[in-house]
């Protein structure tokens, strides 16, 4: 899986996954976050139920999909993360639809 | 004069390329010349669909001619993913308009008696539903649906896979596409025709213009008057979501892959790259009102293009009066038509030129005060 350059990082970033508790680094976006903690499957597709992972990190493919703070199908790669985040994988058909 | 190729289709869209597919499976050496991704692309604006319902009234020949496309459309769909090697997610369930009101309602259904009224058109059932029925039928449809229409001849497809299909298709029948060759010249010679592009001159027998608002500054360098103009319409897609629509809708339509895409507005415009979103906003309102569920879904991408519509909207196929070999093919719907043009006008091109059905779509109907 996916390794972190031997650079001295950023601070270390505490948020949730599914409710486990991970650690990224300032400066990682979500969906960097997810893959550095070697997260495989961040979402199943709407119509097919494939397992899906961040793909592009650029906002162009929307494979990176995951709940943040409640907020359904947010793409991971551009949302920088926070301290205390609470991200939902997506697993099952399609995202948990919040009623507006 | 030995020529290069037997046609030259000018045009890459969706018109263009049904065009040069079909007269290059015929056998023939076809080159299509396309002016690339900076094209003002009417086919960008395409909303999919494969529709009959309420097209026609006005010319009842349009009317016949796009039931014989859709009647053409299961074959050629076949024929496609032979040829391309994957499927375009073509059907044919039938196909709902909604309404939300009464008085639309009544519109719609005197618009279609109107159009079954014209002698020539062979009638075909269309059902008019009240807002009851409908939500039997749709059971996503909220509570504000008056009613809707709904004809079992109508469909859709993925138009990306149709285009790239048609494309494929015609490069594996071994015809020849070029790229960024935006036409500047065209020049009647013995026998033929030279087509001048930024890369170099091509030679062929006859020539096919296809390409939609550039078909007037090309028609007039062989004697074609094609009166098209450009109409915005905007389109918004939503994020991809468990299939809950089964059939397509003249304004809404779950995509194969779970977008949902919303659209068909129609604005007079000749601004390339421009969007209203006060249009967006009433299109992505009645979208939501017809189909509570849509309000929940975020929107990834709306965009706009120019449609070309002719003067009274219905297509244009005609070969010109003073240079024979030359032909102006347009329509505002290329995805419905793409089957009747690569099936069937292909063929009657292909086989020395339009027929004399073909007679309502020339031109010449625009001038008729000129000749009474
Ligand atoms: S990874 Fe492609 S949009 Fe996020």
């Amino acid at each position: 899986m996916y390794q972190r350059l031997p650079e001295p990082g950023g601070m270390p970033i505490p948020f949730t996954l599914d409710g486990r508790r991970l650690e990224g680094r300032a400066g990682d976006t979500v969906a960097a976050a997810l893959l550095a903690a070697g997260v495989e499957t961040c979402r199943t597709s709407a119509v097919g139920g494939a397992p899906r992972a961040p793909y592009c990190m650029m906002g162009v493919c929307f494979e990176c999909l995951v709940t943040i703070d409640g907020v359904g199908n947010r793409q991971g790669c551009l949302v920088p993360l926070q301290a205390g985040m609470a991200v939902e994988t997506q697993l099952g058909h399609g995202k948990r639809e919040l009623a507006r | 004069m030995q020529n290069d190729y037997d046609f030259a289709v000018v045009g890459g869209g969706l018109v263009g390329a049904a065009v040069a597919y079909g007269l290059g499976k015929r056998g023939l050496k076809v080159l299509m010349l396309d002016e690339g991704d900076v094209a003002k692309r009417a086919s960008r604006g395409n909303f999919a669909l494969v529709w009959v319902q309420s097209k026609g009234l006005g010319m009842p020949r349009y009317a016949t001619w796009t039931r014989a496309s859709s009647d053409h459309w299961p074959g050629f769909a076949a024929e496609l993913r032979e040829v391309a090697g994957f499927d375009l997610a073509y059907r044919r369930p039938g196909g709902f308009h909604l309404v939300l009101s009464q008085d639309e309602l009544e519109r719609r259904a005197a618009s279609i008696q109107r159009l079954h009224n014209q002698d020539e058109v062979e009638p075909y059932h269309i059902e008019v539903l009240d807002g009851d029925e409908i939500r039997r039928r749709l059971p996503e449809a909220g509570p504000e649906v008056a009613g809707g229409t709904y004809c079992a001849l109508d469909g859709d497809v993925n138009s990306l896979k149709l285009f790239r299909a048609m494309h494929a298709g015609f490069v594996r029948n071994g015809g020849s596409y070029r790229n960024g060759a935006l036409v500047d010249r065209i020049e009647a010679g013995d026998g033929g025709y030279r087509l001048v592009t930024p890369d170099g001159a091509h030679t062929a027998d006859r020539v096919v213009l296809a390409a939609g608002l550039d078909n007037p500054r090309l028609g007039a360098m062989v004697g074609l008057d094609v009166p098209v103009r450009p109409l915005r319409g905007q389109v918004i897609v939503t994020e991809k979501t468990a299939p809950f629509l089964d059939m397509p809708l003249s304004t809404i339509r779950q995509t194969d892959e779970g977008g949902v895409m919303i659209g068909d507005s129609q604005e007079e415009a000749d601004d390339h790259d421009v969007m209203r979103p006060g249009i967006n906003a009433v299109m992505a309102d009645r979208a939501v009102r017809m189909f509570p569920r849509l309000g929940r879904l975020n929107v990834v991408r709306t965009w706009s293009a120019l449609r070309v519509y002719s003067r009274d909207g219905f297509p244009i196929y005609e070969e010109s009066p003073s240079h024979p070999g030359a032909y102006v093919v347009t329509c505002h719907s290329g995805v419905t038509l793409a089957a009747a043009h690569s099936q069937i006008l292909a063929g009657k091109l292909a086989d020395g030129g339009l027929t004399s059905d073909f007679d309502d779509f020339s031109a010449r109907r625009f001038h008729v005060s000129a000749a009474s």
